[in-house]
């Protein structure tokens, strides 16, 4: 169950992708998804799933797994796709039986919207996909270095998120290793009402908040121990450079963004 | 009849992404009833995935599993009746715990299987004697117990199940000596007394020297090498080989045997040492004797 999740998971690699800077990769993602709802007709449209198409052919990540990070999400695309198709009411009509009117506006309003949710999912997910999680919450930091005059800001928070990240991993594992532990003991966990199935949580949960508090003193030991004292004044390891690479990156969201602006106006009939 | 036998035993992790690859594959293995078998191999040699197969907690990607000549997987409903057949205590196995007082921890497993009251008292207290837990222990609060008694609580609760194979990952692993020691007997009684099948993970070669009747050596996901301690560790060549350690007495006699001096190569017990080097020495000192 645990295992079907794709989206946030990090598959190392040294595409062009890759080896954007986690910075500009942030911005460029947030644009691109601002670009997606900026489209007003299908060349617009078409131009983003093309681009969408080049970035993951640049990214070498395999279709198959893009195509999973999509399933679980396939419900509301439907769901909202349908939603369109029998409520929207313009243009000619295609079909029509009792209250139910099928027009052309809304099977194109359907296809539209399952398009955009489409790309929606698979740029953010490629991000995720592409940078690994300690690198996602550096560039966030960065982006958000103006901010640093707050009080407490922007690095604590970035170390909890980066902590928090780091051992979303690390729980679900201990959860799947005490869940076999009581499992092996013959606890019941797939049949049995509501309130049963809930109390067959305690024997995992119990063991599992123990198990975290445990790991909590011993990271704050390990933090302290290596002189931790919070941001001021702290360099890193990696140094986010930006490189021709991202240059490039953001000359091609230039285009992109350019070419959408450019066919919204020049088409402005196609809904 | 063998009380456990896999057939093709294969598994596939994270099947359909670039991750994909098999824990274990291909493994044939028959164990008897009453053996103990030691299982030794490289962390990622697939040791904890061919337990957690005994047990049907995995589902062999292909393969077959047979628990006292039964196909664990040819019906659905009797996949619970298997935990309880197979106990398996994982590593670390203190983590489980999580009942207020010891007693009821121990009494998780025997509840499970429905039991009746008097029964799981029964059961309880067995269980608890096995490993040297007194009455007293046995109202506190498990988060209240030494690690060592902590250990041994957990292992208690696996135990009073009664199964038929009782299989441990590493039971000594993070203990000091005493304890070990403690817990390596504890399984030992635990055995002859109940004659079941055991089954213990171990990295320390020495432990399984002095406890196992049969040695199984994984290496790289499958079966390297099964047969009884004497087969297998005099293969002591083969198994340095694959990066596994030889008990340090071993070690020794095979320095030993290799600089010329004329002791045999294959023990693996200080018992055994002891009679070779005494061996050895008699025949020294009557040699010296004469010469003067």
């Amino acid at each position: 169950m645990i295992k079907d999740i794709t989206i946030g998971q990090f598959f190392p690699g040294k595409s062009m992708v890759h080896r954007l800077d986690p910075r500009v990769k942030l911005i460029l993602t947030m644009t691109f998804i601002i670009t997606i709802f900026l489209c007003k007709n299908f060349f617009a449209l078409g131009i983003m799933l093309f681009s969408l198409i080049l970035i993951i052919i640049s990214s070498k990540i395999s279709i198959k797994l893009i195509l999973r990070g999509i399933k679980p999400l396939l419900f509301i695309i439907v769901f909202t796709a349908f939603l369109n198709i029998f409520f929207m009411s313009t243009g000619e009509v295609l079909l029509e039986y009792k209250f139910i009117v099928v027009t052309t506006g809304g099977v194109f309003t359907a296809i539209f919207m399952a398009i955009r949710i489409i790309s929606l999912i698979i740029a953010s997910s490629l991000l995720t996909y592409t940078t690994s999680p300690t690198m996602i919450t550096d560039g966030i930091e960065r982006l958000l270095s103006p901010l640093k005059f707050m009080k407490n800001g922007v690095h604590t928070v970035a170390m909890m998120m980066t902590i928090a990240l780091r051992f979303i991993p690390t729980l679900i594992e201990e959860f799947d290793k005490i869940t076999n532990a009581q499992k092996a003991r013959g606890a019941n966990l797939e049949t049995g009402s509501l309130v049963q199935r809930a109390k067959a949580l305690i024997p995992i949960f119990v063991p599992l908040f123990i198990t975290s508090f445990r790991r909590a003193y011993e990271l704050a030991f390990a933090m302290e121990c290596r002189c931790y004292q919070g941001g001021e004044g702290r360099t890193r390891m990696k140094q986010m450079k930006t490189g021709l690479i991202d240059i490039y990156g953001l000359a091609f969201m230039a285009v992109i963004l350019g070419a959408v602006i450019f066919l919204n106006y020049s088409y402005t009939h196609v809904i | 009849m063998s009380i456990i036998k896999t057939q093709n035993l294969t598994y596939l992790y994270s099947t359909g992404t670039p991750f994909e690859i098999a824990a274990i594959k291909d493994v044939n293995i028959e164990i008897e009833q009453g053996e103990l078998v030691g299982i030794i191999g490289h962390t990622g040699s697939g040791k904890s995935t061919l337990i957690q197969h005994l047990n049907g907690l995995l589902k062999p990607t292909y393969g077959k599993v047979y628990i006292d000549g039964q196909d664990i997987w040819e019906d659905k409903d009797t996949i619970k009746s298997v935990r309880f057949k197979v106990g398996l205590c994982f590593q670390y196995p203190e983590y489980q715990l999580f009942e207020e007082t010891v007693y009821k921890d121990i009494a998780f497993g025997p509840k499970n299987m429905g039991l009746d009251y008097s029964e799981i008292h029964r059961r309880v207290h067995d269980a608890a004697s096995h490993v040297g837990l007194s009455e007293a222990h046995l109202s506190k609060s498990p988060f209240d117990l030494s690690g060592g008694e902590k250990r041994r609580a957990a292992i208690a609760g696996v135990m009073a199940m009664q199964p038929k194979v009782l299989i441990l990952d590493e039971p000594t692993s993070g203990l000091d000596p005493k304890g070990r020691d403690t817990i390596l007997n504890m399984i030992k009684n635990y055995r002859d007394s109940t004659k079941s099948t055991v089954l213990i993970v171990s990295h320390s070669m020495e432990d399984i020297a002095k406890l196992a009747t049969k040695v199984l050596v994984l290496n790289e996901s499958s079966v390297a090498m099964y047969g009884t301690v004497d087969e297998i560790f005099s293969k002591s060549e083969e198994i340095i080989q694959m990066g596994l350690d030889v008990p340090p007495i071993t070690r020794v006699f095979m320095g030993l045997a290799k600089h010329g001096v004329n002791v045999s190569g294959q023990i693996y017990t200080l018992e055994q040492g002891k009679v070779e080097l005494s061996k050895l020495f008699a025949g020294k000192c009557t040699q010296g004797v004469e010469g003067t």
